[in-house]
């Protein structure tokens, strides 16, 4: 267990430090950045100083450590539209960004776990058909748009549920829907084929064959079984929906981390897009970290030696 | 599973989308950014105020939706195209190699792999989209940036069992070189692979482009996208239905249709699948 997790640990920081390469080399592609801070008419003594000053006129290797020992103090400079430091700015949004994931998790799980279990349970009825239809669906439509056809038809259309902003638990429901939407596929036909598997098995036959109920059979045994490969999934997809909710953060104006990097390319803020960038990797890391190694306490089966 | 008879709808599909993509210009009704304000915000023509003159609608310039849509089949295709090649070869010739060559290079190659696996693509896209100037080429570059990694690390787990094959090693011991091992021995036999990946990926480069698209930051006007259109028809949704749900037809339909010849195409090259 403890190579395992020394292994993933490992792995986990050398992914980070890629993410750090990758945008430290993206600033470097984006130009000069005193040219974006200075105004038109500066002199070439006011570059030579700015440049100075923000230690652009040392050796890249330098330069690269510099930006190393910044970022794992989260300091990556300030906004250039705000005035303020970047990393701040985004974990003030951070909790919106959270708040809309957990309810498109919840979403996902609401629909993925009731129509996986049915669908293996009455294979090949009406049930399975209409959850591989809505897998085939759910893969094929972009998640902005369900959003956009959620707000065509829910919001503008039956006015039943506000479209934009955070206002209150009403407003989260269509980002989340829109959100949740696309794991569901994936989730259902998992849980699915992992149901199959087990309701073939002995244990359960033998539940069977003691007179359980069919209800207590399938729900309480078989489910908590099945459900250890759609747990893993929740985790990826989980971290998926922290770090890439932008474009539906940008359909419904919900004010997370995602609209704000969105905005910030826009005003080629470029500090902000970096902070953003490294922000949605370290989550994307360590969720799936997590996961890993929450394997062995929803499984006992899977301890790593 | 009983469906095992090919897609034809699927394939009909794909090809009236390559087909618009191709020679759209010459059947397309009207030209894509033809402005005909007197025109603007029909409904398509089943509604009372339609017409076949703009089969689905104007938008609020009074451009053909129908035109527009054919006009954004020939964008997303040649940023599918392009992006499916170089990514497919990029991640084959690495897949290959690390599988092939073990090692050292396996190594380096397996930890890049890991390294760009561990980066979401959209914040990935989103630092891209900040550095390069916007356009058709700057999307080819972010999606083949994000899906080399799908096909090498495939085409390494197959190579990998590959290489221990008795058709192989005999090749070897004759003394035939690596590159020709490489190119003449290893690469025909994950073509079918690759042909299977390449069909998925179609679908998923078209939403990811569409999404890029819709945020502003892919496709520039006046080219025409499909996410470009949804974007410009979310102002309007309140009055033009048409106009978010026509292009998004579009995608899903192409989309649908690449997923189920992609799946069908795996079963059909891998009898073990079917059994499932």
């Amino acid at each position: 267990m403890r190579a395992y997790l020394i292994r993933r640990l490992w792995q986990g920081a050398v992914a980070v430090l890629g993410a750090l390469v990758i945008v430290f080399v993206a600033q470097r592609l984006a130009g000069d950045p005193v040219a974006l801070l200075l105004p038109m008419d500066a002199s070439e003594e006011d570059f030579a100083a700015m440049r100075e000053a923000l230690g652009l006129d040392r050796p890249l290797p330098v330069q690269f450590l510099v930006f190393l020992r910044d970022a794992f103090t989260g300091d990556f400079g300030e906004s250039y539209q705000w005035q303020a430091p970047a990393m701040a700015l985004l974990l003030e949004r951070l909790p919106a960004t959270l708040e809309l994931a957990l309810a498109g998790l919840a979403f996902a799980l609401l629909l993925a776990v009731p129509l996986g279990v049915m669908s293996a349970v009455y294979r090949g009825r009406w049930v399975d058909r209409l959850a591989k239809m809505l897998a085939l669906l759910g893969q094929a439509m972009p998640g902005f748009w369900v959003g956009l056809l959620l707000i065509l038809f829910l919001a503008v259309r039956l006015q039943w549920l506000p479209a934009f902003g955070r206002e209150g638990p009403l407003h989260l429901v269509l980002p989340a829907v829109a959100l949740g939407w696309y794991p569901v596929a994936a989730m259902t036909r998992t849980l699915r084929s992992s149901m199959l598997d087990i309701l073939d098995s002995d244990y359960i036959r033998t539940g069977r064959v003691m007179g359980l109920p069919e209800r207590t059979v399938i729900w309480r045994y078989a489910l908590r079984n099945a459900a250890v490969p759609l747990a893993t999934m929740i985790g990826v997809y989980f971290a998926n929906m922290l770090g890439g909710a932008f474009v539906i953060e940008v359909v419904f104006a919900w004010p997370g981390v995602g609209r704000a990097v969105v905005d910030a390319v826009f005003a080629r803020d470029f500090p902000v897009v970096q902070a953003g960038v490294l922000l949605s990797a370290v989550i994307f890391v360590v969720v799936n970290l997590l996961v890993d190694l929450s394997y062995g306490l929803i499984d006992p089966r899977i301890r790593h030696g | 599973m009983a469906e095992r008879r090919m897609p034809v709808v699927s394939c009909v599909v794909l090809g009236l989308v390559l087909l618009c993509a191709v020679a759209g210009p010459w059947f397309a009704p009207h030209e894509a950014s033809e402005i005909a304000l007197a025109e603007s915000m029909t409904p398509p023509f089943w509604r009372s105020g339609g017409s076949l003159d703009y089969p689905l609608g104007t938008d609020m310039l009074g451009r053909d939706i129908l035109s527009r849509i054919i006009a954004g089949a020939r964008v997303s295709v040649t940023v599918a195209v392009y992006a499916i090649a170089l990514s497919g070869g990029i991640g084959a010739a690495l897949g290959i190699s690390a599988g092939y060559f073990g090692g050292i290079v396996d190594a380096v190659i397996s930890r890049l792999i890991d390294i760009q696996m561990s980066i979401p693509a959209i914040p990935l896209a989103m630092l891209f989209a900040a550095v390069l100037p916007p356009g058709e080429g700057m999307v080819i570059t972010i999606i083949v940036l994000t899906y080399w990694t799908w096909y090498a690390r495939i085409v390494r787990g197959e190579v990998l069992s590959l290489r221990e094959r008795d058709f192989i090693t005999v090749a070897r011991v004759a003394g035939v070189s690596s590159p020709m091992i490489l190119i003449r021995h290893l690469t025909p036999n994950v073509l079918n692979t690759l042909l299977v990946l390449a069909t998925l990926q179609f679908g998923s480069v078209i939403v990811f482009e569409a999404g890029l698209s819709f945020l502003g930051l892919g496709i520039q006007p006046p080219q025409v996208s499909w996410g470009g259109m949804l974007a410009d028809g979310r102002n309007f949704i309140e009055v033009a239905w048409w106009l978010i749900t026509m292009p998004g037809i579009a995608i899903m339909a192409s989309c649908l249709a690449s997923n189920l010849l992609g799946d069908w195409l795996r079963d059909t090259f891998d009898p073990k699948r079917r059994l499932t």
